[in-house]
């Protein structure tokens, strides 16, 4: 079972909500310097699903990613984790893509990869929560998709996939290859060891530029885009909180009853 | 990209009815294409769904795309790609709006790369910018840190929008339109996905998008047994059980109730937080709430930010006094 996994490094989704800033130049949001960025959350349970796959029918997991000023040891991590390679789309020219942009050049890397039977990506990153590479690069493969997935089944050349809904779930199966966007639902990625970790740093990772997935630097990155982002803000909170106190938290709680009952709210 | 000139709807169909997000995308359409002295459509798809055209055009839809076929029973990518590109190059719109739901986040990011324009997901506000004439659309970006207004490069411009933003016309049955059917003329083979089994989630009680009271816990309710206390609570206001997702991720609660921005979006009149630190992302999935009441031990928890009341404190001593002190009044009442 070949399989590729497409990775974004992004903010720490974790960081107190406070120490999000705008950056007035750039339009991107950034955090103070001491805290480091992250795989986005998806995209570790799309490479948990990738490596649960490999741990029951065996295989190779590829991990994708694109971006500019990847940290090593953040992109490493699922090669800690247990993925087999690395490639990387690193070049100024893929900085400040759109959906389309990046599933294009995606497209094209996994083009010179060469063959697959499953491709995973998280159902939506941390940052811009767009929400639309996974099915954008399936359309673009001519691949079938199923998004939002929480489990995943292999059986010789299908998988059987538990797809979210709004009302439940359905399980869809599909022949391979395919592309499944990830949910959290999944359950929580593994934890990386410290074999992992000593091993990373042996296995093999690829750095590409443009030129290697044929493309115009005018088709990727910020020249690529299909939409335009015209401006960001951080909605105020009002923080008008009225707090209810007591002799004790638990006379604090009872006068919360008698409060919400004086507010007619209960 | 003058031939393009109307406002399209992607209308869902719930049970029998057409959604209620459908019918808040239908309000919010027309207004569109009333700011822009313009049609709104509706497209329609699915198995002996006809009957509900009028129904679109009865909450403001000109016209309404019909497709129906009986390989449209269920929402399947490849078909309802197929069909809808069908209806778009049909109807050129300028503005394609569907509803962010499990359907739309997966039609329209699909549907925009097949058409070679783009989406944009999520949306909790459409409006005309009154220079370029363009759609903006406001959508929470960063786990709903910060609020973005895009606008697309190209036509039709496809948005979708998250439930109860958005407010629905009063139905007029008098209203008039026109219905076009369109052949769906799917191949079989061509839906490379088959659905197996639908499972509906199994929610003992009130559903929580119906919910008028809601009682949530976050990380530091601290395992499953937690939520017992959560539960009596909800069950004495006859609300329902939330989570974040750090609670779900952790297995003590289904997944099925995790609040925010990847769970439900709820609208109840009291959501009750407890040990809730206010992450963005679980926000996000709250603000349309009335009043929101907080107890956490952290006095500067993002959550108290977002609330109208509040207890610093640990929940363990807060919530029983405060469940036996409901318990008292709704006694006496």
């Amino acid at each position: 079972m070949k399989m590729i996994v497409c990775i974004k490094q992004v903010l720490d989704p974790e960081a107190p909500p406070a120490s999000f800033k705008i950056d007035p130049l750039s339009h991107k949001m950034v955090l103070p310097a001491g805290i480091p960025p992250v795989i986005s959350s998806f995209d570790e349970c799309a490479l948990e699903a990738a490596l649960r796959i490999k741990d029951t029918t065996g295989g190779k997991v590829t991990v994708l990613s694109l971006g500019t000023g990847l940290l090593r040891n953040v992109v490493k991590k699922p090669l800690a984790m247990g993925a087999d390679n690395l490639v990387l789309l690193e070049d100024e020219a893929f900085d400040g893509g759109d959906s389309w942009s990046t599933a294009y050049a995606l497209s094209r890397a996994i083009k010179k990869i060469g063959s697959f039977d499953l491709i995973f990506c998280g159902r939506q990153a941390d940052d811009w929560d767009a929400g639309q590479v996974g099915s954008g690069l399936a359309e673009l493969l001519d691949l079938p998709s199923i998004t939002v997935a929480k489990k995943i089944d292999i059986t010789k050349d299908k998988a059987r996939v538990e797809r979210i809904t709004d009302g439940g779930h359905e399980v869809v199966e599909v022949d391979l290859p395919a592309l499944i966007t990830v949910s959290s639902e999944l359950g929580p990625p593994r934890y990386t060891t410290l074999e992992g970790i000593m091993t990373a740093n042996q296995k093999e990772t690829t750095i590409l530029k443009p030129t290697d997935i044929g493309v115009e630097a005018s088709q990727v990155g910020a020249s690529g885009r299909r939409i335009d982002l015209q401006k960001i803000f951080q909605p105020i909170r009002e923080g008008n909180c009225e707090f209810i106190v007591g002799e004790s938290l638990e006379e604090a709680g009872a006068n919360l009853a008698m409060e919400l009952r004086k507010a007619k709210i209960l | 990209m003058s031939e393009y000139n109307n406002i399209m709807v992607y209308t869902e169909v719930a049970g029998e009815a057409l959604s209620a997000l459908s019918i808040e995308l239908l309000g919010c359409g027309r207004k569109l294409a009333d700011d822009l002295g313009q049609d709104l459509c509706a497209v329609l798809v699915g198995t002996k769904v006809s009957s509900l055209a009028q129904a679109a055009i009865t909450y403001g839809a000109d016209k309404v795309y019909l497709v129906d076929d009986p390989l449209l029973k269920d929402y399947q990518s490849d078909s309802y790609v197929s069909v809808l590109e069908k209806a778009v190059t049909q109807a050129m719109p300028q503005i394609l709006i569907l509803g962010q739901t499990a359907v739309g986040r997966d039609l329209a990011p699909r549907l925009s790369f097949r058409l070679g324009t783009a989406a944009v997901l999520d949306c909790v506000q459409l409006t005309i910018d009154p220079d370029s004439k363009l759609l903006l659309q406001t959508k929470p970006v960063y786990g709903g840190n910060a609020l973005a207004i895009y606008t697309c490069k190209s036509y039709p411009q496809i948005a979708t929008v998250r439930a109860n933003v958005m407010s629905h016309l009063e139905p007029n049955t008098s209203r008039q339109g026109e219905v076009i059917i369109i052949e769906a003329a799917l191949d079989p083979s061509a839906v490379r996905t088959r659905i197996l089994e639908k499972v509906p989630e199994s929610i003992e009680g009130i559903k929580l998008e119906d919910a008028k009271v809601m009682v949530s816990g976050g990380r530091g309710i601290g395992d499953a047994d937690g939520f017992k206390h959560l539960e009596e609570l909800a069950g004495l206001l006859k609300g329902a059980v939330g989570a974040t997702r750090p609670s779900c991720d952790n297995g003590w609660v289904p997944s099925t109730r995790q609040i925010g921005l990847t769970g439900k979006i709820v609208t109840p009149d009291l959501y009750i937080a407890v040990a809730i630190s206010g992450a963005s992302q679980h926000l996000s999935g709250i603000s349309g709430s009335n009043t929101i009441v907080a107890i956490n031990k952290d006095p500067d928890a993002n959550i108290f930010k977002e609330a109208h009341f509040g207890i610093v404190g640990d929940w363990k001593k807060v919530l029983p006094a405060f469940t036996t002190k409901l318990k008292e009044i709704l006694s006496r009442a």
